[in-house]
Order: C-alpha cells, then structure tokens, then sequence
C-alpha cells in the first residue's frame, strides 16, 4: 500500500505542476506541455491503481494505452492550430486571443 | 291598472342616459349636445309631475321595487326604489329645479367651450339625487349618495384651469367624505345589528319605530349620531361646514343646483328618511338641534360680514340648513321637509338671480355693484321676491315654513325659538344689505348692468312664482301637506307669538338694512368703527378655515410627507435595492467573461475546490 501512496503523490505533483503551468504561462507551447504533463500524471494514476489497487486488473494499463493515443492526436492538432495562429497573428501569446469575447 | 309608480326608476334613468350619451358624443356635442341634457331633465319634471298627480289625487299605491343584487347564502343585499309622498315630493322639486337650472345654463354657459361636458355632469348629478331620493334601501342611497359627492367634486372643479377651483373642489369632496365614513359606519352597524340584516327604511321604521327595544339604547344613539355626521358633512352643518362657501368656485348654475335641490338637500333628506332611528333616542335628537340652531346662527352672522355675492347666499344656505336640522331635532319631519320645499324654490331663485347679476357685471364683489335695478328690471324684482321670502315675511313661501320652524322650537324649548328668531333677524338683514347693495342705489365703478337674455329670465319668473306661492300649501291653519307627507303626524298649532316674532324679525332686518344701505341715515361703520376686532371676525369666518389648517390639514400633510418618504425611501429603495443588485450582480460577471482562457480555466478550479470542499464538508458535519 505504501507504493501506491508515492506513486499517488508523484501524480498529484505532476498533475498540480501541470495546472499551474496551464494557468500562469502566456507561451501557448508551453500550455500545451503543461496539459500533457497533467495527462500523464493522470496515466500514472490509472497505472498504479492498476498494480496495487483494491481490485489489480489490466484494465488500467489499457486505459492509460487509450489515453496516450488521445494525448498525441490532441497534441497534433494543438500545435497545427498554434501554427496557424501563429501565421496569421505573429504571435505565441494566450493573453493575446481574446477574440471570443468580441 | 297598472300603476305609474312602477316606472319611477325611469326618473332617475332619464338624466343617467342623456349622462351616458353626452359622454359618448364626447365635447363635439356642443350646445346642440346640451339640449339632450334639457330634454332629458323636462322628462323627469313630467314623470315627476305625474307621479305626484296620482298620489296626491289617491290614484296610485305606494310602491317598491327592488332586486337582489348580491346573493350569498340565506341573505342578500338588495337594491330597489320606493314611491311614497316623500319621495314624489322630492322627486318633483329636485327634477323641476334642475330643468330650470338646466334651461339657464343654456344662456350662463353660452360661451363655454366644454358646454357638453358641463350639461353631461349636471344630467349625471340630477340622475344620481333623483336616485338617492327614491332609494328604498340604505344601501341603494349610499350608492347615490356618493355618486352626489364625485358630482359635486366635478361640477366645484369645472373651471379646473383655476387653482382656487381645484382647492375647493378638494376640500368640498374631502370634506363632505369625513361625513360620509360617518355614514358608511352607521350602515355597517345597522347591518350587523338589524334583525336579518335588514337595510330598508321599512323594516327600519318597524323595528326604531314600533317595536323598540329590539336594538339597545347606546346603539341606537351611536347609530343616530354617525348617520347624523353624515348629514352634516353633505348638507354643510357646523363643524363640517367649510366647504359649502368655497363650492362657490364652481359655475353658478352649479351653486343653485348644490343650494337648493341636490347635494345638501341629501342630508336633510337622510335625517328625515331615518328618523325613527333619531326618534328613538333623545341624545341623538337633542345633538341634532343644537348643531341645527347653533348652525343657523353661526352661519348668519358670517354672512353680514361677507362682500361675495354668492358667498353671502352660500352662508344664508348654511343658515337655513341649519334650520331644517333644528326642527328635525326638534322633532318636527313636517317642518323641515316644508322648509326643504320652499328654501329648494327661493334659494334656486336667488342663485340665479346672482348669477344674472354677475353675468351682466362679471364681478361677485357687492361693494363695485349698485343701482342694478334700473338696468336689470326682471332679476331685480324676482332677487327681491327671493330675499323676502328667505327673510320670512307674509305671506311668501319662507314665512310659511320657517314659522313653521319656529313653532316647533318654541314648543321644545324657548332657548331654541330665541336663536331662531335672532338668526331670522339676521337672514333679513344681510339679505336687505345684498339687495341695497346690489340693485338700489348708483353704480359705483364702472358696471353697467344689461339684463340677461330670455333663456335666463324665465327660469326666475318661475321660480319666483314658487316662491310666493309654495308656502300656501301648508299654513298653521292648513296641514294639508304635512298631513300627506307624514300621515299621523303632530298637527302644527297656529301660534300668534310665533308669528309676530318671526314678521318682527324679518321687518326689523329689512328695515335696518334699508336704513344702513339704502338710506344711509345710519352710517355704515356703525359697527365697525367701534368694535373692528368682531368685523374682522366675522370676515374671517371666526377663522375656523385657519383653524382646521393649523389643527388638521398641517398635521395631516406632515404625516404623509411622512409616509411618503417612507415609500419613496423604504418601499421604493426595497425594491430599488433588489433591481440595482441584480444588475450589480451582472456587471460583475461580465468582468469575468474577458475572453482570457487562463481567467476561466482559473474560475473553473476555484469552483471545482469550492464544490470539493463544500462535499468534504458535508462528509464532516
């Protein structure tokens, strides 16, 4: 049980590393390393529950295969939308896409 | 054969329909418009006039028809009409004034663009006295009772355009309402107190009359007197008389109308139509001589000190009001209704007759008027045939009926004859001193009188034909009237003393004023000179309008700036607090909505750990 504890508390790290890193970096790359870091800690979390959960089953490590399949789609389609954003804006900003509001 | 009685409704229903069709026409009626008025005023004169034929010649029974208007349960409020000699009687003087002061307005009003508007609010005033007078149950009277009221209120304010009419308007309908709680009580009382909630003067004339005992001594005073407020307020007795003088800011065929047939007449009428219930209780009697006498009195001296032609006449109502209410406390119904009677003719007359004079010299003021009589011959003779017969003197219609008057007091009380008799000393000397002042005598300023078209001198002719002739119908050695009106009644005695003293007075008044005004042997500062300080009293009216300013309206008007700033700051800020803060609430939001995705992201945690505490919390507790 000890194990799960740290596995646990390393993806919460993770996870709080990567909030933190969604909500305070004007850089729209970084925001999207930051979204993938807290994916992985959610990864982490379905792994270790996988291993020593109350209930061990595969079905975690599936799931966490799924999750990272997602997390490269989105990546790619993250960073096409940055680039065309970038082409048409010269610019990398979150704080600069405010057109939503209009 | 089916008897005309069963179409008295159509009386009142005449004026009501001409009301409802002048409004409809709206002011494009014009003075063709106010003919219908006339025409509808002449057909409930001829109703009148028939109805009155049958009963006086016995041809017709008396008659009520109601119909139940509320059902609830075992009971229901009803409304009705009811014929009997009293109601004919009142009938017929109400309808004739009216159609003479309708005839009139014709040439007052000649040059008024709301004519219509004016001959639509006189139908509807006509209609709803009529109402009232042939109400056969309190209820029904209240009705119209009130509908005379927002008359009044309309016709005082007709010249709208003018602050002192809207004031007297106020004060004439504020006023007379204070009476009319009075009034609206003593009917709850009765309702609540009467066996089967009855309301109708039937049954009320049953149970104060014949069976008494049924409603306890305190209740039936308690009953008496609130009814009595609410004559007092209407037909303008002390203390609630304040309005009556002021009502003079509307047209002066409204003045005659007010005067002498609708509106004032109504209180007498009530006291009369209820008074078993005064009988039965002689505090309540004895409260309503005393404020008649007291009234008769206090309203004559005002009117000695008083230069507005038509304020002088409106306090002489007062006066004579008065009157009707002493031999009503005095136990004589014959007496003040035979007052009632002649006053309705005089007084209509004398209304009119100022108002001739003004519409010649277009001023109310008598001290710029004078030497009228050569200018204007047909008003002169027939103001001077109406102020004889308001002074009492023989053998014109208000002798007849103020001795009757008098008879009655002296046999209650001698205390009672003496006021009456110094208050008719007092009526014949303000008359003679408007009459001098008015007709005899050279112009002063620069008034020359033409008399009045044809339209305007007839109503007069007629009514001064009256006003020698209606007293003949009861003398004191003559009871026809009083014995058709209240059948069973006290016969009236003739009474020399009576008689001498009240033709005393009247030429003693005459001829002082003719002394003072006309001949001037007797200078005029007579009184003034000497005592100044009880002229200017009597000027100011013994300065109850300052009085009532300073004890009720001031006090009152601080309580609802009051209460008014309560509900513009408490009431209103309530409400203007949750609109303000709703929108507080939305201006703060849309701060939030500023298109940063970092801001909502960070919102949406705030909310994520706020909903994960709150379900911790609840864990907990």
């Amino acid at each position: 049980m000890n194990m799960l504890a740290s596995y646990l508390t390393l993806a919460a790290v993770l996870f709080c590393v990567g909030l933190y890193g969604v909500i305070t970096k004007r850089n729209a790359i970084i925001v999207l390393l930051s979204v993938e870091l807290m994916l992985n800690a959610v990864n982490l979390n379905l792994i270790a529950f996988a291993k020593y959960g109350v209930q061990p089953s595969i079905t975690g490590q599936i799931f966490s295969l799924f999750t990272m399949t997602v997390a490269a789609a989105e990546a790619a389609v993250g960073v096409a939308i940055l680039v065309a954003i970038y082409r048409a804006r010269a610019s990398v900003n979150v704080d600069e896409f405010d057109e939503l509001r209009r | 054969m089916s008897s005309l009685a069963e179409y008295a409704w159509l009386v009142p229903a005449f004026p009501a329909a001409a009301f409802a069709i002048l409004t409809a026409m709206g002011r494009g009626a014009g003075r063709g418009g106010a003919w219908i008025g006339t025409l509808a005023s002449l057909a409930s004169l001829v109703l009148s006039l028939l109805l009155a034929g049958q009963r006086v010649s016995g041809t017709a029974e008396e008659y009520i028809g109601h119909f139940d208007w509320i059902r609830a349960g075992g009971f229901a409020l009803s409304l009705g009409y009811e014929v009997t000699n009293l109601t004919v009687m009142m009938l017929v003087v109400v309808s004739l004034v009216s159609f003479l002061v309708n005839l009139y307005s014709h040439g007052y009003m000649k040059d008024d663009e709301r004519i219509s508007t004016f001959f639509a609010y006189v139908a509807l005033f006509t209609s709803s006295m009529l109402g009232l007078v042939l109400s056969y149950n309190l209820l029904t009277m209240y009705i119209f009772w009130e509908l005379v009221g927002v008359c009044s209120f309309l016709l005082v304010g007709f010249y709208f355009r003018k602050p002192e009419a809207r004031a007297a308007a106020k004060k004439a309908f504020i006023v007379t309402r204070i009476g009319d709680l009075g009034f609206l009580i003593a009917i709850l009382l009765l309702f609540w107190y009467m066996p089967g909630h009855a309301l109708d003067f039937t049954e009320i004339h049953n149970v104060f009359g014949t069976q008494t005992g049924v409603i306890s001594m305190g209740i039936t005073t308690l009953i008496a007197l609130l009814i009595f407020l609410g004559a007092v307020g209407k037909s303008g007795q002390f203390p609630l008389h304040v309005w009556l003088p002021d009502a003079m800011e509307g047209p002066t065929p409204i003045s005659a109308l007010i005067h002498a047939a609708t509106m004032v007449a109504a209180g007498v009428f009530l006291v009369a139509r209820t008074f078993d219930i005064f009988h039965a209780s002689q505090a309540a009697m004895t409260t309503v001589a005393v404020i008649g006498a007291f009234t008769a009195i206090f309203a004559a001296t005002i009117g000695l000190a008083q230069n507005d032609i038509k304020r002088i006449l409106a306090y002489s109502t007062v006066s004579q009001l008065g009157y009707m209410m002493l031999a009503l406390g005095v136990g004589s119904e014959t007496g003040a209704i035979f007052h009632l009677f002649t006053h309705a003719f005089f007084k209509a007359l004398l209304f009119l007759g100022a108002g001739s004079v003004i519409h010649a010299v277009h001023t109310q003021d008598i001290r710029e008027m004078g030497g009228l009589g050569r200018s204007m011959r047909i008003t002169a003779w027939t103001f001077g045939i109406g102020a004889l017969a308001l002074s009492g003197i023989p053998p014109l219609a208000g002798f007849w009926s103020k001795d009757a008057v008098l008879a009655a007091a002296l046999e209650a009380s001698p205390v009672y004859f003496i006021v009456g008799v110094v208050a008719a000393f007092f009526t014949a000397l303000y008359m003679a001193r408007l009459f001098f002042l008015v007709f005899a005598g050279t112009p002063r300023g620069d008034h020359h009188g033409h008399e009045s078209p044809a339209v305007m001198t007839i109503p007069l002719v007629v009514l001064a034909v009256l006003a020698v002739a209606a007293g003949f119908v009861q003398t004191p050695f003559n009871g026809w009237f009083g014995e058709w009106l209240f059948p069973g009644a006290a016969e009236e005695h003739a009474n020399v003393l009576v008689i001498v003293a009240s033709i005393a007075a009247g030429l003693l008044g005459i001829y002082l004023g003719w002394l003072i005004y006309a001949k001037g042997t007797v200078r005029r500062d007579v009184v003034s000179s000497r005592m100044p300080g009880l002229v200017r009293v009597l000027e100011r009216k013994y300065y109850i309008d300052e009085l009532y300013e300073a004890v009720f309206v001031k006090p009152l008007g601080g309580l609802g700036k009051i209460l008014g700033a309560f509900d513009d700051y408490v009431v209103d800020g309530a409400v203007r607090l949750v609109g303000r803060s709703a929108s507080a609430i939305g201006r703060l939001n849309t701060r939030l909505q500023n298109g940063q995705l970092q801001t909502y992201v960070l919102t949406a945690l705030i909310g994520l750990v706020i909903l994960a505490v709150a379900i911790a919390g609840r864990r907990f507790w």
